[in-house]
Parts: structure tokens; sequence; C-alpha cells
């Protein structure tokens, strides 16, 4: 008992010198213990994730059709071939569009119904509930909702019934890519999933601002609404904004379960980059190779989009202070 | 308490604005009807028959056939009992080991001073740099080289060992009070003893959090499972849904059954949940 007590008083000295008595040591021995306590992560971590990883860029340098234990060098010509001699640019294209529109729009959405359920008085939980719960839903099943139910081409779609009271043709939604309606799809089903989520992180940020930054700009003089929002609630809520848009951006490049199952990888359009890289890897030509060249380069512009992000708004900032 | 008739100009809180009360209860209203809808269709196209969901005349209520259970437990098309259980196990399993392994390394990492623990902490933050949903070609080479496709091991075990996950574990032992554990390392307890009988103990607000997100993801995930699942009996039930969805022979209410029971746990996951998943996605959002 006594030599717990002192343990840290007479640490310094003692504790490198004290090899020889191991047993004793199991319970203070920091070493010992760090390693029982991060080694089955560790572990786990190395084979999991950085084997893929520096498999993956390995992979990219060689010529790994229908095999992974490739024998054949052939520098960056994986590299050349997705980015000539496939759909994989296009569709790096087409997502970068994509999450420039889908990003704001889910920002605005989230932070607008924050700022509405934040002023209720009665019913908030509810409201909250309300509009948290679509995230407890797959992209899959919602996918089923929106392409069998809501935007189903035909009259008995729920859209094109709306619709057809004001006297409005049948569309079809997801027959063809012009007009592109199927982006009115995808864009209000990820709407409708990923909103509620956002809506939590800035409800916790608006809770957060202190009552008193309100109250000095009353003194001030600034008018409640639009003035305070762009003064102090929009200011206080930056480094919310930062790790939503961040997320945002990464979950759009990522996109892959929706387009899936309402498009489809047989479509020549909408073609998210993951599926591109599904289809060249795992489809029926097996090239791991461009396949991991492919993932390569989306985790590179990933990186890049997340760095220009944090310069742009300042990331890390908000977090330091934590 | 002052105020029983809220001054004109000063009405509680910064409320005035754009609406008033009544109008920010009907723009809430509104809006939450929107979001309603989906959830309004699902369940009731899966209580109907096949000619009320296609039927010209719009049926705001269906039938509530609630036979298609049964039907859709019956049909040897698709084995949904089966990827039903298939999902329980993983999303159990998968939330069970990533709550192990995950806390017990952010432990390690938040508390036990060893000198490279800093090194260590950094290579699992360059984890999180590299999005995980890109390295599923690499990842599926190698589980397959392990002789793991189809099975529960490959769906499950690659995934435990999140970055992320541990990460928010770190964060949120660096904040747990010192003192706890002081008291119990003084009472002969060794970290070992002191984490599992004081910290995690005084922790479980947070793991209920986690636990929470885990299984969420882990149930709602696809497409590590389609990259897994090449035989329909190791199916998860998303994968079930989508390839129901892509049948030549579209069985509109059994599909939108399927659907339904589907979402089902995650409703009363969500239900009953509600507080920690809130709490959690809040720390997780800050930090993040």
């Amino acid at each position: 008992m006594s030599t717990t007590t002192t343990r840290g008083v007479a640490q310094p000295a003692p504790a490198k010198a004290s090899p020889a008595r191991p047993r004793r040591g199991l319970r203070g021995n920091a070493t010992f213990n760090f390693w029982l306590f991060t080694g089955p992560f560790l572990i786990g971590l190395v084979i999991f994730v950085f084997v893929p990883i520096f498999w993956s860029v390995w992979l990219s340098f060689f010529d790994a059709r229908y095999t992974v234990t490739p024998s054949k060098f052939i520098g960056f010509d994986n590299y050349k071939q997705i980015l000539t001699n496939s759909n994989f640019p296009d569709s790096l294209l087409t997502f970068t569009v994509f999450a420039a529109f889908i990003v704001p729009t889910t920002w605005a959405l989230s932070l607008g119904l924050a700022l509405l359920v934040n002023r209720l008085r009665f019913m908030r939980a509810f409201f909250r509930s309300v509009f948290f719960l679509p995230t407890a839903v797959s992209y899959v099943a919602a996918a089923l909702i929106w392409k069998m139910s809501i935007f189903s081409g035909v009259r008995f779609g729920l859209m094109n019934t709306v619709l057809g009271w004001f006297g409005v043709e049948n569309i079809a939604y997801l027959a063809n890519p012009s007009p592109p309606w199927y982006w009115v799809v995808i864009v209000t089903l990820r709407l409708w999933i990923q909103s509620g989520f956002y809506m939590i992180l800035f409800l916790a940020a608006l809770q957060n601002i202190p009552t008193e930054l309100y109250e000095a700009a009353a003194i001030d003089g600034a008018k409640p609404g639009w003035q305070t929002f762009r003064h102090i609630t929009l200011p206080q809520l930056r480094a919310t904004s930062t790790a939503v848009i961040l997320l945002l951006l990464v979950a759009a490049y990522q996109a892959f379960d929706e387009f899936f199952n309402i498009i489809g990888q047989n479509a020549t359009w909408a073609q998210t980059p993951l599926m591109e890289l599904y289809k060249t890897a795992l489809g029926t030509s097996q090239d791991y190779g461009a396949g991991s060249a492919g993932a390569v380069i989306l985790s590179l512009l990933i990186c890049l989009v997340t760095l220009i992000q944090g310069k742009f708004m300042g990331f890390g900032r908000g977090e330091d202070s934590k | 308490m002052t105020t029983t008739t809220p001054p004109v100009g000063k009405r509680r809180g910064k409320g005035r604005g754009v609406f008033g009360n009544t109008g920010l209860y009907i723009a809430v209203g509104v809006a939450a009807l929107l979001f309603l809808i989906p959830f309004y269709l699902i369940f009731r196209n899966a209580l109907s028959t096949d000619p009320e969901i296609t039927g010209e005349n719009w049926k705001v209520l269906p039938s509530f056939q609630w036979g298609n259970v049964s039907e859709l437990f019956n049909d040897p098309t698709v084995e949904f009992g089966r990827s039903m259980v298939n999902s329980l196990v993983v999303a159990v399993s998968s939330t069970l080991g990533t709550l192990l392994v995950c806390s017990l390394a952010g432990y390690g990492l938040a508390r036990i001073p060893y000198k490279h623990a800093n090194k260590v902490f950094y290579a699992v933050l360059a984890t999180l740099m590299v999005p995980t949903a890109v390295t599923f070609v690499p990842s599926f080479v190698l589980v397959s080289s392990l002789g793991w496709v189809d099975t529960y091991r490959g769906l499950i075990i690659p995934g435990l060992f999140s970055g992320f996950t541990c990460f928010l574990f770190r964060q949120y032992f660096l904040g747990f009070p010192k003192e706890l554990e002081e008291a119990a390392r003084v009472d002969g307890l060794g970290y070992w003893g002191a984490y599992w009988r004081i910290v995690v103990p005084n922790s479980l607000n947070f793991f209920a959090a986690i636990a929470t997100i885990t299984f969420i993801g882990a149930w709602n995930s696809f497409l590590w499972p389609l990259v897994m699942g090449q035989d329909p009996s190791s199916w998860t039930v998303q994968i079930a849904l989508s390839s129901f969805m892509t049948n030549q022979t579209v069985n509109f209410h059994l599909i939108f059954m399927a659907a339904a029971i589907s979402i089902l746990p995650l409703i009363f996951v969500f239900l009953f949940l509600q507080r920690w998943l809130v709490q959690g996605i809040a720390q997780t959002g800050i930090k993040g």
C-alpha cells in the first residue's frame, strides 16, 4: 500500500531503473498498461486500416487485373487509364457540382430548422424528434420510398398525383437524363435524411451562445431578427458551421447508397465516384490497379477540398480553444 | 417572473422577428408534415394491396393487410428473416466490439503516461484523413484473401477499428474527473481495475451515446455488406432490400413491408435512446 501512495513522488528516478521488479510494476508500469489498453485497437488498426491503405497505393502502380499479388510494375499507367479511359473524371466533376449544391442547401436547411426549433416554447422536443427521425432511416429504405412512391414516374406516384391536381402531366423522374429530373429525387432525399442530424449540431451550438451577447446587442440597438442573426448568431456558430460543412463535403463525395439504388449502376448518368470504383474494381473487369488508383485520387481530392475549406473557414481555431 | 403579459416590443426571448408565434408554429408544423410524409408512405404501402398502391385513386388509409407480414417472411425468393437475423448479429456485435476496443484505446491514449503515446495518437489521427468508404477496394482484397467473404467475421471485424470512435473516447476521457481514478489508485487498483470499476460505470451515458450511433451506422451500412455479401445467405437487410427493389417482378406491398420492418428496430432505438443519441451527436460534432 505504501508503495502505491508514494509512487507518484518516487517515480522519476526509480521508474527508469526498475525493470528488475516487473511483477509489482503491473500496477504502476505505464508502458505495459498502455499497450494492454491500446494494443488490440492498434493491431486491428494496422491490419484493417493501414495495410489496406498502403496496399491500395502499392496496387495502383501495378498491372493488377484479376489479381491482388501483381508482378508487373507499370508506374502511373493506372492513373492515366482511369483519368482518360473511364467515366471516373466525369463522376468527379459531377460530384463536385453536386457537393457545391448539396452542401450549402443542407447547411441552410439544418440551420433553419435549428433556429425554428430553438424558438419553440411548446412541443420543442416533439418537433426536434420529427426532424431528427429520418436519421434512423437507411439510404436504401429511403431510396425505395423516393423511387417507388414519391417520384414514381407514373400517375400513382405522390408527386405526380399532386402535380396532377394542378393539371401537370406525369413526369418520368428517373427514366432519362434530360431533363435531369433525377436530381430533384436525389437532392430531396438527401436533404430529408441528412438535415435532422446537422440540426442537432446547430441546436447544441445555439444553446451554447451566451444570452448576454443578445442582451448587449439589444442595448446597442441591434434589432432582433436579421441584424442579431447576422452579427451574433452566425459568428458564434462558426466552429459548428465549419465542422458541418466538412462532414457534408466528405459525405457528398462518398455518395453511394441512394445513387446505387435509385439510378442503378447500369445507367450512364449520375454515377458517383465510388460507384465507378466499385464497377472498376469489383465489376467484370476486376481491375484492382485502376480501382486503387481511383481510390487514391478520390482520397487526395477529399483531403484537398478539406484543406481548402479549412483555410477558408479557419479550421481548427475553435477546436484548439476547447 | 414579472412578465405575466409579455410587454409589447419585448416579448420573451428574441422572438419577434419575421414570425409571430402563430407564424412560427405554422412554419414548423408544415415542415414537420413534409418530414413525416415518407414515414406515412412506407407504412401505408406496407399495409396495402398492390392494386391499392398502384391504383389511380389515392387512398389515404390502407386496408391494413396484416397478412403482408407473414407473406413477406414466407416468401422464398428473398430470405428476409435470415437477412434480419444477419443484420441483428452484425449490428449488435459491431456495437459491442467497437465499444470495447475503441474505449480501451481511447482511455490508454488519454490517461496512461507512456512516452510515445503522442506518436501513437498521431498515427490514429492520420487515419481520419483517409475517407473509409474509399478504402473498400483494398479492404475487400484483404478480407477476401483471409477467406472472410460471406462470413460474419468479414462483415464485423474490419469495421471495429474506427479511428474516429477512438478519438471521441480519448476526448471524453480527457475530460473525465481525475480525482475519481486517483481515489481508486490509492485504494490499490491498477489502471485496469480502475478502468472497469470506476471509469466505465461512471461513463455509461457516453457509452450509450456511442453505442446508439454505432448501432445505427452498422444497421444502415450498405457499401461494405454489398461488397462482402456474395451469397444471399450472408446478406444484411439493406442488401436484401436493395436486391428486392431491382427484382423483375415487383411486389409493391412486400417490398414496402420489408422496408418498414427494416426501419422499425431503429425507430425504437431512436425513441428510447434519443437523449443519449442527441447528446452523443452534439458532442461528436463540436469536437469533430
